[in-house]
């Protein structure tokens, strides 16, 4: 879903339409720059014990890792346009969602750490992120955020609030059942509900033609009169046009909407994968339309930014993300009574 | 041989080749074997049109299973974590479990679903469950816990025989797979077919204090803690159950006669489970030979929770096995 790059001419009226100003491109650019940092931070943190023999239970972060490096775009260009009071609603690749909804990357960190300090003090972990203050959940379950988040606009509707929730998913999960129940609940009751599908390929291990009857799942939403938009994943400004008319829509009283963002995660499924069931060429020529080096060149392009500007926003960016892993390596661990507190409210 | 996941996958191949009505679906069932390693090779050795990569669809690929043996097919099915069923389980538990008793026998539910179970290696609360009582609860499945490699062939090759569903939970943490701990043995398997019934338990060491009854990882635990144990003085017999569905209760009420002590080993939810089931079962046919009351250690009924030093205090461990057998051995029966 590459779209041509624009002239200088049309990338500031792209701009002026989407009403993303230099400021605001400069934000996504650090906010970014703060996810992939943040994400590769945690890849280093993870492979501690876990060479040369990889060993899911060892070193200071157990279990499996799911991370987004190459999806930072969709992540930031959705969230930058939403207040702590919507509801996003994520999956168990949930680290870049968490950051760009606003999600303290310390006590992220911490989380993914299993420390005290972490967002659920421990008990969740890198799938299982919840944040109230952010209206902020994940499921590790493939398929569950859809209904979730209708639910959630159903509810913000209900009390006369005018707020969206936004369900992010891969393109696998929207195989699942949930994705066409939701439609249908969510187009009959148009619901402040926006469907965020990060096409990435792949669904684990499984290539798209292997398991999905049409090329894009966003064109289903037709079915269930519900407007979708298919965008360009790996370009920011794309998403954020994209979904600023969603949002708006879905504000306004108008029914929920379908993004589907074609993009690529450069890492494998989880942390160890192996990633035979796809070509080094293939990643190679995605990491060509990176989104971070896209957008900067753009900032560079439209005189909205200098190299030494951009250095400043990424060195900002890997202080934060060097900090966040430093207060989860420094926070200590849950006790062990906590374990059976907390079943019931 | 090295775990479960070769054992099992071993057990397909060799059924597979012979058996046109065997097919495997699910996610992942190709490059990376199911995950857990249950269908590695088979794709490279039958195709992708017996080795069926499904989109992620449990509820569709549980039914289209129900379908498929109904007319004809054995199907084997991959849930890849147990924790998966809820995105599945009506077709299972309302449909797989009870056409053939519905439909007064005329349909034959030959399917065999694989499932990867437990905890301990930091996977949380929706990747760590165990959730086989959920399964044996439901009348109509068979449900098959493997703690060892030989086991694992036989009983898969005897589910794969059989015309009913049959899970098959096997533990991550067995699987011999490199990314995972091992806490199985390494074993010589016959390399020739062979079954192994349903219903019998086995002893896995004899002894005359009291009894450990256990299942999966819990097997191999239970044997170390039996060897920590034995240096106190106090011989403990262990038994593995094998097979929750059908039960062997008489070499459970056996060993509970001879030892009077029993302790059940689960790593599943405590209430209303396997504990629970097998204490009613062994009490009820030898309340008279107990010399203490059943004791049972299981994850006390919280989901499992990320952080290591929570989820070790929730997941039954060899310590903790240890302990409870030793206070098992000093009580008595007290008339209130």
């Amino acid at each position: 879903m590459w779209k041509p790059e624009p002239a200088l001419p049309d990338l500031h009226f792209l701009l002026d339409r989407a009403g993303l100003t230099r400021e605001a491109l400069l934000a996504q650019y650090r906010q970014m720059c703060l996810i992939r940092d943040f994400e590769e931070l945690i890849a280093e943190r993870y492979a501690i014990g876990k060479t040369p023999n990889f060993n899911m239970a060892a070193g200071p972060i157990r279990g499996e890792m799911h991370l987004a490096v190459g999806q930072e775009a969709v992540a930031v260009g959705v969230c930058s346009l939403l207040t702590d009071a919507d509801a996003v609603v994520s999956t168990h690749r949930p680290h870049h969602h968490a950051l760009a909804k606003g999600i303290d990357p310390g006590r992220l960190a911490a989380e993914i750490f299993g420390k005290n300090t972490g967002l659920c003090r421990g008990k969740g972990g890198h799938m299982h992120l919840f944040d109230a203050e952010k209206n902020f959940s994940c499921s590790g379950i493939v398929g569950a955020s859809y209904p979730q988040a209708a639910g959630a606009a159903f509810s913000f509707r209900a009390q006369g609030q005018p707020n969206v929730a936004v369900a992010f998913s891969g393109e696998g999960a929207a195989n699942h059942g949930t994705f066409s129940e939701t439609l249908t609940a969510a187009a009959l009751w148009q619901l402040p509900l926006v469907i965020v599908i990060e096409d990435n390929l792949y669904a684990d291990s499984t290539p798209k033609w292997a398991a999905l009857a049409s090329t894009h799942q966003s064109h289903r939403a037709q079915a269930y009169n519900v407007p979708a938009y298919l965008v360009d994943g790996m370009d920011v400004i794309d998403v954020y046009a994209a979904a600023k008319r969603a949002i708006e829509r879905a504000r306004a009283g108008h029914g929920p909407t379908v993004i589907e963002a074609v993009c690529y995660r450069y890492r494998g499924h989880f942390e160890g994968d192996g990633e035979d069931y796809r070509t080094r060429e293939e990643v190679e020529l995605w990491r060509t339309l990176d989104p971070i080096e896209r957008l900067g060149k753009r900032l560079i392009r439209l005189g909205w930014a200098d190299d030494a500007t951009l250095a400043g926003l990424r060195e900002e960016a890997a202080r934060d993300a060097a900090q966040a892993i430093a207060f989860a390596e420094e926070s200590p661990l849950p006790e062990q009574r906590e374990a059976l507190m907390g079943v019931f409210a | 041989m090295k775990g479960i996941a070769f054992a099992i996958a071993e057990a397909i191949d060799q059924e597979m080749s012979g058996n046109p009505k065997v097919v495997v679906m699910g996610e992942d069932v190709t490059y990376w074997g199911a995950v857990f390693g249950f269908t590695m090779g088979l794709h490279q050795k039958y195709g992708r049109e017996r080795v069926i990569d499904t989109p992620i669809t449990e509820q569709t690929f549980m039914g289209m299973a129900v379908g498929a043996a109904a007319t004809g097919m054995h199907p084997v099915v991959s849930l890849m974590f147990v924790d998966f069923l809820g995105a599945g389980f009506d077709q299972m538990y309302n449909h797989m479990a009870k056409n053939h008793y519905m439909s007064g026998g005329q349909f034959a539910m030959p399917v065999t679903v694989l499932t990867a179970i437990g905890g301990g290696y930091g996977d949380a609360a929706q990747h760590s469950q165990v959730l086989y009582g959920l399964f044996a609860h439901v009348p109509g499945f068979k449900v098959v816990v493997p703690s060892t490699a030989y086991d694992a062939k036989g009983l898969t090759l005897t589910a794969l025989r059989d015309n009913n569903p049959v899970v098959i939970f096997g533990h991550k943490l067995l699987t011999g797979l490199p990314f995972l701990p091992f806490e199985g043995e390494e074993e010589t398997v016959p390399e020739e077919p062979y079954t192994i019934p349903f219903g019998q338990a086995a002893v896995r060491r004899e002894g005359s204090d009291l009894t450990i009854v256990a299942a999966g990882v819990m097997v191999p635990r239970s044997l170390r803690a039996a060897e920590r144990l034995a240096q106190d003085g106090i011989d403990a017999e262990v038994i593995d159950v094998r097979t929750l569905v059908p039960l062997d209760t008489d070499t459970l009420v056996a060993s509970a006669r001879k030892t009077g002590r029993v302790l059940i080993v689960d790593e599943d939810y405590q209430s209303y489970g396997m504990t629970g089931e097998l204490a009613f079962r062994i009490q009820a046919a030898a309340f008279d030979a107990l010399r203490a009351p059943i004791r049972r250690l299981a994850v006390p009924d919280v989901p499992i929770p990320f952080s290591e030093p929570l989820e070790s205090a929730v997941i039954p461990g060899v310590d903790r096995i240890v302990e409870e057998a030793r206070a098992l051995a000093g009580a008595q029966v007290t008339a209130d």
